[in-house]
């Protein structure tokens, strides 16, 4: 096809289930491309010699090559090619930011919309999967050299997917009874179904990774043990899993939640399917999500699914500044949430059996920018006003759970007490333990997670070889 | 990690003792801390206290009441069938020091997480009182065990039918506190709430410090979730990690109670579901 045409092709809309309906199912919100729809959009790309996309990938996926091959129809290539720098394509194609990341930069954007990158990218991964030929690349020759991976999140899973290939003997030790960290335990199903997150931790431990669940390092074994035991490096990615509260009063009244228990109780332990599963959850008819990024959009989504008659999303600052991904946002949106934004709770309000019955908000007006370069919400002088709630879910981001560095000593951490590792190899103050994601950095994004990870392996396969 | 069961025993009408195979966890337990265990792929997460271990045999025992399903389902296991997932040992060990007299309080199944702290209370050189009691006389466990590592014991019965006639709380009181009749330094007290909370205010008009372990609805155990807090001293504390064990005078009862009930509905909705299907011979 001449270049002209190409140039006159729109981006492919992502066929999504009706709003009306998936708001009550936990069903995948987009449907995927069809074979068609891909090599449309493939069609889309310019095949830029200096491209920018690759650049504003955490991973350096080869982008232009693998919608090249998508184009000419050759999907279980293309899978392939992806395969090369990111071993949780059908992950990423999901949960990736794309639009602040290789999108953003993609030169169709500036004219007309930017190639869906991230759409392709899912495509191909569940085309593979459907299609059985999931590919194991070759494994380096066996090194001899043991590593512990603490932590089955997105850092985690990177590094042992890389190491492994390269010959190492790899174990990860995951807390839960399930691998995959946030994507089993936070993110929900009708975001990203686990039984993908199942297939790809099947495929590491197809490349050999062992994966040893229901082990907490810092109680069954510390990190200077495994050691002992005969490991030579340990990658430390234990995630940003500690719930943060405001400290207001009515907060432990029954029906208020944090957004780490709701989540998990409702994807990781299906207590969306009680009472075919047996974990519980309050099924609440009004409910208010506390917090504006992606996991107040995910509690919010989640409430609406489980039957909630309104969903109030509380957040105390303007649209602009919410942390969530635009699409989540409108999703929400689409699904009826309803947004109570410059509004900020003060306390909750209880019955005499101790449940909540309400929650008095402040209203907030934009002030003058803080630290982090967003307006500072302030809040309008006797704005009080209460709202009847049955459920409240806290969704305002989370700190880092303390069991490694509490037993490792000589292991350096900052004031909130995440580890300090260098940022280009995640190496820390002890020799031998390297670190990455959330635990560095606080909560930020799967793909930076596997991005750290990806440096992370390569300056442990470095460090184990030159031993 | 999967555990295998070695051995069952049915201790009272509805309290089960089960010795696991679990090496790490035997090897690393300490008093006072717990494990969580999920039955099958459908189960919970539940988190129940170590009883006792024994490194060198990487045994673990658990002691447990049959209080709804998941304990049901538990209690139904046998010796050669396995638990699919146990974690641990969680949550903070007991501080164990030589302080002089302690008297060791449990309620109910609440006997069995004080016996590996009755034993260490012992072993470092204290003088231990235990005081262990139920509803009834069948319904009293483990008292052989605690006889053995105590050096005074009081069994007691809400319905007299054994031992002292009444609470464990009115019988710390009555023989000890209120006669002066030895000085005791610091109490632990284990098991129902209602009983720790009597106990508590008990030892508060006499000024004895006591230590409680909280048995709070917890998803992970890890920190993760916050399903266990509990108000401690005016402040929010994780049972799962700052826990099990707590100043008995600074914890906020009716709030714990009030918590644990959060889910009543629903778990005798589980329960009931399970006991008709069984009894259509269906499974659950």
């Amino acid at each position: 096809m001449e270049m002209k045409e190409r140039l006159k092709i729109p981006r492919q809309p992502m066929p999504e289930q009706d709003p009306q309906v998936r708001k009550r199912n936990f069903d995948e919100v987009p449907l995927g491309y069809t074979p068609e729809m891909a090599k449309t959009e493939a069609l889309r790309c310019i095949q830029c010699k200096k491209p920018e996309c690759v650049e504003g990938c955490p991973v350096e996926v080869d982008i232009p090559g693998f919608i090249a091959l998508i184009a000419e129809g050759k999907f279980i290539e293309a899978a392939k090619k992806i395969k090369q720098t990111n071993a949780l394509p059908a992950v990423c194609g999901r949960v990736c930011p794309q639009e602040v990341q290789c999108e953003v930069r993609c030169v169709r954007g500036k004219k007309a919309e930017p190639v869906a990158i991230g759409r392709l990218e899912r495509f191909v991964a569940d085309y593979e999967r459907a299609a059985g030929e999931v590919s194991i690349p070759k494994i380096a020759t066996k090194t001899g050299k043991k590593i512990a991976v603490v932590g089955s999140g997105p850092a985690g899973l990177t590094v042992a997917g890389d190491l492994v290939q390269l010959g190492h003997d790899v174990t990860i030790f995951e807390a839960l009874h399930a691998a995959g960290g946030v994507l089993v335990y936070g993110i929900p199903e009708f975001r990203l179904p686990k039984a993908i997150v199942a297939a790809e931790v099947d495929y590491l431990k197809k490349l050999g990774v062992k994966i040893e669940t229901s082990n907490v390092i810092g109680k069954v074994a510390t990190v200077d043990e495994l050691f002992a035991e005969g490991y030579d490096a340990v990658f430390l990615g234990t995630g940003a899993g500690l719930p943060s509260f405001m400290n207001i009063p009515g907060e432990n009244l029954n029906g208020v939640y944090s957004a780490n228990e709701y989540l998990t109780r409702s994807n990781l332990m299906k207590a969306y399917r009680f009472p075919e599963y047996d974990t519980p959850i309050v099924r609440g008819k009004n409910v208010a999500v506390i917090g504006g990024g992606n996991v107040a959009m995910d509690a919010a989504r989640t409430a609406m699914r489980l039957g909630a008659d309104h969903v109030y999303l509380v957040y105390r600052r303007s649209r602009q500044e919410m942390p969530a991904r635009i699409e989540e946002i409108h999703h929400a949106e689409e699904e009826g949430i309803e947004f109570h934004l410059l509004t900020n709770p003060i306390r909750y309000i209880g019955n005499d059996k101790g449940w909540v019955k309400g929650i008095e908000c402040l209203r907030m007006e934009l002030g003058e920018p803080d630290d982090s370069g967003r307006r500072r919400p302030v809040p309008i002088k006797g704005s009080e006003f209460i709202k009847e709630v049955d459920t409240v879910v806290v969704a305002i981001g989370s700190g880092s759970n303390p069991l490694v560095q509490s037993t490792t000593p000589g292991l350096n951490t900052n004031k909130w007490n995440y580890i300090i590792a260098d940022e280009e190899t995640g190496q820390t103050s002890r020799e031998g333990v390297f670190a990455g994601g959330d635990i560095v950095t606080g909560s930020a994004t799967v793909i930076l997670a596997m991005g750290a990870g990806r440096k992370a392996a390569r300056a442990m396969h470095k460090y184990v070889m030159s031993k | 990690m999967s555990a295998k069961i070695l051995e069952k025993q049915q201790l009272s009408d509805n309290v089960f003792k089960l010795v696991l195979d679990a090496p790490k966890i035997a090897k690393k337990r300490k008093a006072g801390q717990f494990v969580v265990l999920r039955i099958h792929e459908q189960g919970e997460r539940i988190p129940l206290t170590i009883a006792d271990a024994d490194p060198a045999k990487g045994m673990l025992t658990i002691i447990f009441q049959v209080v709804g399903k998941s304990t049901a389902h538990l209690s139904e296991l046998n010796a050669g069938d396995s638990l699919l997932d146990l974690v641990g040992p969680m949550g903070q060990p007991t501080h164990i020091e030589k302080i002089g007299t302690v008297a060791c309080v449990g309620g109910g199944v609440g006997v069995a997480p004080v016996y590996p702290i009755t034993q260490a209370m012992k072993n470092i050189g204290n003088y231990v009182i235990s005081i262990i009691g139920a509803r009834s006389k069948d319904l009293i466990i483990m008292e052989d065990e605690m006889k053995a590592v105590s050096d005074e014991i009081i069994v007691t019965t809400d319905d007299g039918s054994y031992g002292y006639h009444g609470f464990v709380s009115q019988a710390l009181e009555e023989k000890y506190l209120m006669t002066g009749n030895k000085k005791i330094d610091m109490v632990v007290a284990i098991g129902p709430v209602p009983m720790m909370r009597a106990l508590c205010d008990v030892t508060k008009k006499y000024n004895v410090p006591t230590v409680v372990s909280l048995n709070s609805i917890m998803v992970d155990a890890t920190g993760m979730c916050g399903a266990c807090r509990v108000t401690v001293g005016g402040k929010t504390r994780f049972v799962c990690v700052d826990g099990p064990e707590f100043d008995g005078h600074q914890v906020d009862f009716k709030e714990l109670i009030d918590r644990q009930r959060i889910y009543l509905d629903q778990e005798k909705q589980c329960y009931d579901h399970y006991c008709t299907c069984r009894q259509q011979g269906k499974g659950a």
